[in-house]
C-alpha cells in the first residue's frame, strides 16, 4: 500500500483528512468521535470573540432526489467559554497524540486581543494555528471574518500581529467573497503566513419556502445571508486554488483545500491543483465520521493504481496543465461518436444538440426506438451530448486534428485565418 | 367435490383480493422513483401507449412536486388514466419499451408513477377540466365504458352535450364489470366515472339497453350524432359435450359476479378448469383461487410462446399455484346427476402458422382427464353479431368497420372500442374514444 500519511508544516497526520473548523470539530465528543473514526486532524471550531447563536443555523439546496448538494450556515464561531475549550482541546491532544490538532481563531480586531488569544492557544500544546478570515455572516458586520479576508491591508496586518507571537505554524484561510482570493493570499504570505488553506464558505441564499416565504433558514420569520458549502461549491474552490497554485508566490507556502471535499476522489483533485491536504465538513455532516474509511482506502487503490508511493508524488501535479484560453490549441478538434450497440435511444443526446447546441445529431424516427448518429461535418466538439448521456462510455470524442500544427488564437489572428462563416 | 360460496373468513377475502400493485405510501417514494427517470426525448414509453400520454412530463411534474400538473398532463391524453395505471398490461407497453431495460436496469414504474397523481386527484376531485360553453349540440353515447366515456369526456369539453346509455346500473364497463378485483376496485371504479362526470356535460342512462330498451333509430332522430361503444360481451362457446352442466361456467360472468356480488357470495369449486390463457383466463383462474378453491389448472391449446397473456400475467397465476397445462384442448365435460366431475382433453401439438401467425394446434389422439367439479370457459369474447347486424352497420363476423375516426357506415354513428377491435385493453378503447370524438367533432363542423 501507499503511504498516505500528511507532513503539513512539519505538523505530522497519518492522513490528508482533516475536518474543517466547523461544527464537527467544536467540542471534545465530536472530535474523539472523529479520531476514533479515523480523521487524520481537525480544525477545531474557531475561538475568539463572545458570540451567541441563533435557531434554526442551517438550510440546504437538494437537487434531482438528492440531498445537500449545497448547505449553508448562520452559525457563528464557537459559542461555548474560550477557557472549557482550551480544556478540552488539552484533553484530546493527551488522548490522541498522532493526530493534528489545528485551533482556528478570530479574535477582536486588535493586536492585543491576537496575542492573548494565541499564547493561551499555543499553551494547550495544539500543533498549528488558522487564521479565520472567511467567516461571511455574524462576524463581518463586527469588522471580522471575511470583513478582515476581503481587504489585503488589514489581513497583512493582523498576519503580521499573529506572526509576532506565534511559535507554531500559522495557516491563513481565505474568503472567496472576492473576485480573486489571491490578493490577500498574498498579503498574508507577504504578512508571513506560514500556509493557506481555501475556500471559506461563499454568501448565500439557499432559497424561499413557498409558503411561508420567507428565505432559508428561517429564524422566527425572518432570514439572513449565509455561508455556502458543499459539494455544490467544490468547483469554485478548484478555481480559486489554482489561482494560489499558479501565483509565483502564494504557491511558495503549503495549501489546505476546502470547498465541498466528500469523497477521496474530491480529495485526490483537489491535491492535483496544489493542495498539500484537504479539510471537509458538510459531506461529516451529512454522513457522520465514517466516510474517512472509504477516503482513506480509495486513495490508497488509487495511488497504488497509478502507482504514487506519496502523497507528494501527485501534490500540484495536475497545475501545469491549467492553461489560458489564449494559449489553447485551435487546431485540436473533436467529435462525437455514439456506439449504437450501447445506445439506448433516449434522444438525450439530439434535443441537447438540436435545441441549444450545433444541429449535429441525425435522427431516424422509429417505434419505440428513435436511431441517432453524430452528423460529423457539423459537430464542433463541445462535448454537450456526450455529457448528457446516460450511458457510461457510449458517446465518445474522438480526435480529427484540424491540421497537424499547434496554432493558437493569436497565431490564428496574426495570420488572418478566416472566422466562421455561419 | 362441491362447487359452494362462503369459503373464507372475511380477512382471508380481504387478503386475497387486496391490491397487488401497492401505490406509493408518500411523496418521498413517489419521488425517489420519478427522480430516476432520465426525461428521454420523443420518448420509447410515450410512443408505447396507445393513448400518447406524455409520460417523460407526467414524471417530471412529479419530480418538482407539481401534481396537479402531472394529473392534468396524463388524464389531457387518457382521461381513465387512474384506472390504466391499475389494469394495463404495462410491461408490453410504456414500461416494456423504457430505456432502462436496454440497460439491463429495472424500468421506471411508470403505472405507479401514473397512479400516484391520478388516484390523488381522484381522490381530492381536481377540477382540471373546464368545459366550454354548451353550443347546442347533442351527442348519444352508448355504453359508459372506456370508449365511450372518453368520447363523452372530449365532446363535453368541446361544449357538446351527451348523454350515455348504459346497460348496466353502474358505469366503467369492464373496468368495473370486467378485470381482477386485486387490481381495481369497485369503489375505484365509481369514483373514476364520477371524476370523469364531474367536468359536467355528461348525463348517464343507466340500464338502458341497445336493442332492448332504445334503439339506434331513435337516437339518430333525437340526436345529432350517436356513438357506440358498446364492447363485447357475449363469451365464445367451447361447442363440446356436456359444456351444459352445473358447474360450467363463463369467465365474464364469474368475474362479474365477483365485482359485482361481494367475494363471499361468489361460488367457487374445489377444483377448478380454466379454459384459455388469456388476460380473462388469468384473471378467472387466480381469482378462483383467491375465493378458496383447492386446486386450479389453466388449460391452453398452444405453447408458452404463442400465449396471449403477458409473463407478468402468468407469473401471477402461478405464484398463486395454479397449474398450467400447455398443449390441451378441451374434448368433453363429463358428469354425473347434472353436475361437473371429470374435464376430457386433446393433448395436441403444433402444426402450420394460422392467420395469426400462430402455430396452430393439431389434436394428437391422445387425451388426459382431469377431475375437476368447475369449467370456467376464457376462451375468448364474440361480439354483439346479431345486434350489429339488425341496425346494417358494416362488420366483419360482427365487429363494426369503421375509418380510424370512428366512422362507420351509417352517416352520423361512429363506433370504437371492443366493438370494433374485438377486445383489446381498456387504454386501447381509451384511444378508440378521443378518435371517434374527433370524427364527431368534424361531422358537426366544430
Amino acid at each position: 500500500m501507499a503511504d498516505i500519511s500528511s507532513d503539513f508544516l512539519g505538523i505530522k497526520s497519518p492522513n490528508p483528512f482533516w475536518l474543517a473548523s466547523a461544527p464537527p470539530t467544536d467540542k471534545k465528543l465530536n472530535v474523539l468521535r472523529a479520531f476514533e473514526a479515523g480523521w487524520g486532524g481537525v480544525v477545531w471550531k474557531t475561538l475568539g470573540s463572545q458570540v451567541k447563536n441563533v435557531s434554526s443555523r442551517y438550510s440546504a439546496v437538494d437537487y434531482h432526489g438528492s440531498r445537500v448538494m449545497g448547505f449553508n450556515n448562520i452559525e457563528l464561531i464557537s459559542d461555548r467559554p474560550l477557557d472549557i475549550n482550551l480544556r478540552e482541546i488539552r484533553e484530546v491532544l493527551k488522548e490522541f497524540p498522532d493526530r493534528a490538532m489545528i485551533v482556528s481563531l478570530m479574535a477582536d480586531n486588535d493586536r492585543e486581543s491576537w496575542h492573548e488569544l494565541i499564547k493561551k492557544v499555543e499553551d494547550t500544546g495544539a500543533h498549528g494555528l488558522e487564521l479565520n478570515f472567511g467567516c461571511p455572516h455574524g462576524m463581518t458586520e463586527r469588522g471580522m471574518g471575511a470583513a478582515v479576508g476581503q481587504d489585503p491591508e488589514i489581513a497583512r496586518m493582523v498576519v503580521e500581529w499573529v506572526m509576532e507571537v506565534a511559535t507554531i505554524p500559522v495557516i491563513t484561510k481565505l474568503t472567496p467573497n472576492v473576485h480573486s482570493v489571491v490578493p490577500t493570499g498574498l498579503a498574508s504570505v507577504l504578512g508571513g503566513t506560514n500556509a493557506l488553506s481555501l475556500i471559506n464558505t461563499i454568501q448565500s441564499v439557499t432559497g424561499v419556502d413557498l409558503d411561508s416565504f420567507v428565505p432559508n433558514p428561517n429564524v422566527g420569520g425572518k432570514s439572513a445571508f449565509g455561508g455556502y458549502c458543499g459539494p455544490a461549491v467544490k468547483p469554485i474552490a478548484l478555481k480559486f486554488l489554482t489561482t494560489i497554485a499558479q501565483n509565483e508566490i502564494t504557491r511558495r507556502v503549503p495549501i489546505s483545500g476546502i470547498g465541498g471535499v466528500s469523497t477521496w476522489k474530491d480529495a485526490v483533485e483537489f491535491m492535483l491543483l496544489g493542495a498539500s491536504n484537504v479539510q471537509v465538513c458538510t459531506a461529516a455532516m451529512k454522513h457522520g465520521f465514517r466516510i474517512v474509511e472509504d477516503m482513506i482506502e480509495g486513495l490508497n487503490y488509487w495511488m497504488d493504481d497509478k502507482g504514487f508511493k506519496k502523497l507528494d508524488d501527485f501534490i500540484g501535479k495536475s497545475v501545469p496543465t491549467m492553461s489560458n484560453w489564449e494559449d489553447l490549441d485551435i487546431n485540436y478538434h473533436i467529435v462525437a461518436n455514439i456506439n449504437q450497440d450501447k445506445c439506448v435511444h433516449c434522444g438525450l443526446c439530439y434535443i441537447a444538440c438540436e435545441d441549444t447546441s450545433h444541429q449535429s445529431i441525425a435522427l431516424d424516427y422509429g417505434k419505440p426506438y428513435n436511431k441517432y448518429t453524430i452528423k460529423e461535418e457539423e459537430c464542433v466538439g463541445c462535448n454537450l451530448c456526450k455529457l448528457v448521456c446516460p450511458v457510461d462510455n457510449c458517446i465518445t470524442m474522438v480526435e480529427q486534428r484540424k491540421a497537424p500544427e499547434y496554432m493558437n488564437w493569436k497565431d490564428f489572428q496574426r495570420l488572418g485565418m478566416p472566422l466562421n462563416d455561419h | 367435490m362441491s362447487i359452494t360460496n362462503y369459503r373464507l373468513t372475511t380477512e382471508q377475502y380481504a387478503e386475497n383480493f387486496s391490491d397487488i400493485h401497492p401505490p406509493f405510501e408518500n411523496l418521498t417514494a413517489a419521488l425517489v422513483e420519478a427522480n430516476r427517470c432520465i426525461f428521454c426525448y420523443d420518448a420509447p414509453c410515450m410512443k408505447s401507449c396507445p393513448t400518447s400520454i406524455n409520460v417523460p412530463k407526467f414524471i417530471k411534474q412529479i419530480a418538482t412536486e407539481n401534481i396537479k400538473g402531472s394529473a392534468h398532463t396524463i388524464f389531457s391524453s387518457n382521461i381513465m388514466g387512474g384506472g390504466c395505471s391499475k389494469v394495463c398490461p404495462v410491461e408490453k407497453l410504456c414500461e416494456g419499451a423504457c430505456v432502462y431495460n436496454l440497460m439491463e436496469e429495472e424500468p421506471i414504474q411508470i403505472a405507479r408513477l401514473q397512479r400516484y397523481s391520478t388516484e390523488k386527484a381522484i381522490q381530492e376531485k381536481w377540477p382540471l377540466f373546464t368545459r366550454k360553453p354548451s353550443n347546442g349540440k347533442r351527442v348519444a353515447v352508448v355504453g359508459a365504458g372506456p370508449a365511450g366515456l372518453s368520447c363523452a369526456h372530449v365532446l363535453s369539453r368541446e361544449g357538446i352535450d351527451v348523454t350515455i346509455y348504459e346497460k348496466e346500473a353502474k358505469g366503467g364497463g369492464l373496468m368495473t364489470y370486467g378485470i381482477a378485483a386485486y387490481k381495481v376496485t369497485p369503489e375505484f371504479c365509481e369514483d373514476e366515472v364520477q371524476y370523469i362526470l364531474s367536468l359536467g356535460g355528461i348525463e348517464i342512462k343507466y340500464n338502458q339497453e341497445l336493442g332492448k330498451d332504445i334503439s339506434l333509430a331513435e337516437l339518430q332522430s333525437q340526436y345529432d350524432a350517436v356513438y357506440l361503444g358498446i364492447g363485447v360481451g357475449l363469451a365464445r362457446q367451447l361447442a363440446i359435450p356436456g359444456e351444459e352442466l352445473d358447474g360450467v361456467v363463463d369467465a365474464i360472468s364469474f368475474i362479474y359476479d365477483i365485482r359485482s356480488k361481494g367475494y363471499n357470495q361468489v361460488k367457487v369449486g374445489d377444483k377448478v378448469a380454466v379454459i384459455g390463457m388469456g388476460m380473462t383466463a388469468i384473471d378467472a383462474a387466480t381469482q378462483a383461487k383467491r375465493l378458496g378453491a383447492k386446486e386450479v389448472t389453466m388449460l391452453y391449446r398452444r405453447t408458452q410462446a404463442e400465449m396471449p397473456c403477458t409473463q407478468v400475467e402468468l407469473d401471477i397465476a402461478m405464484l398463486d399455484g395454479c397449474k398450467i397445462v400447455w398443449l390441451a384442448t378441451p374434448k368433453e365435460v363429463l358428469g354425473a346427476d347434472g353436475k361437473v366431475k371429470q374435464l376430457v382433453c386433446s393433448i395436441t401439438t403444433l402444426g402450420e402458422p394460422d392467420a395469426s401467425g400462430r402455430r396452430s394446434p393439431v389434436d394428437t389422439g391422445e387425451t388426459i382427464t382431469l377431475e375437476v367439479d368447475m369449467v370456467i370457459k376464457a376462451a375468448g369474447q364474440m361480439p354483439f353479431e346479431k345486434l350489429v347486424a339488425e341496425n346494417v352497420l358494416e362488420n366483419k363476423y360482427g365487429k363494426i368497420v369503421t375509418d380510424s375516426q370512428g366512422v362507420t357506415s351509417i352517416a352520423g354513428v361512429f363506433a370504437g372500442g371492443d366493438c370494433v377491435n374485438g377486445g383489446k385493453e381498456v387504454v386501447d378503447a381509451v384511444q378508440a374514444g378521443k378518435d371517434g370524438a374527433t370524427g364527431i367533432l368534424d361531422f358537426l363542423g366544430l
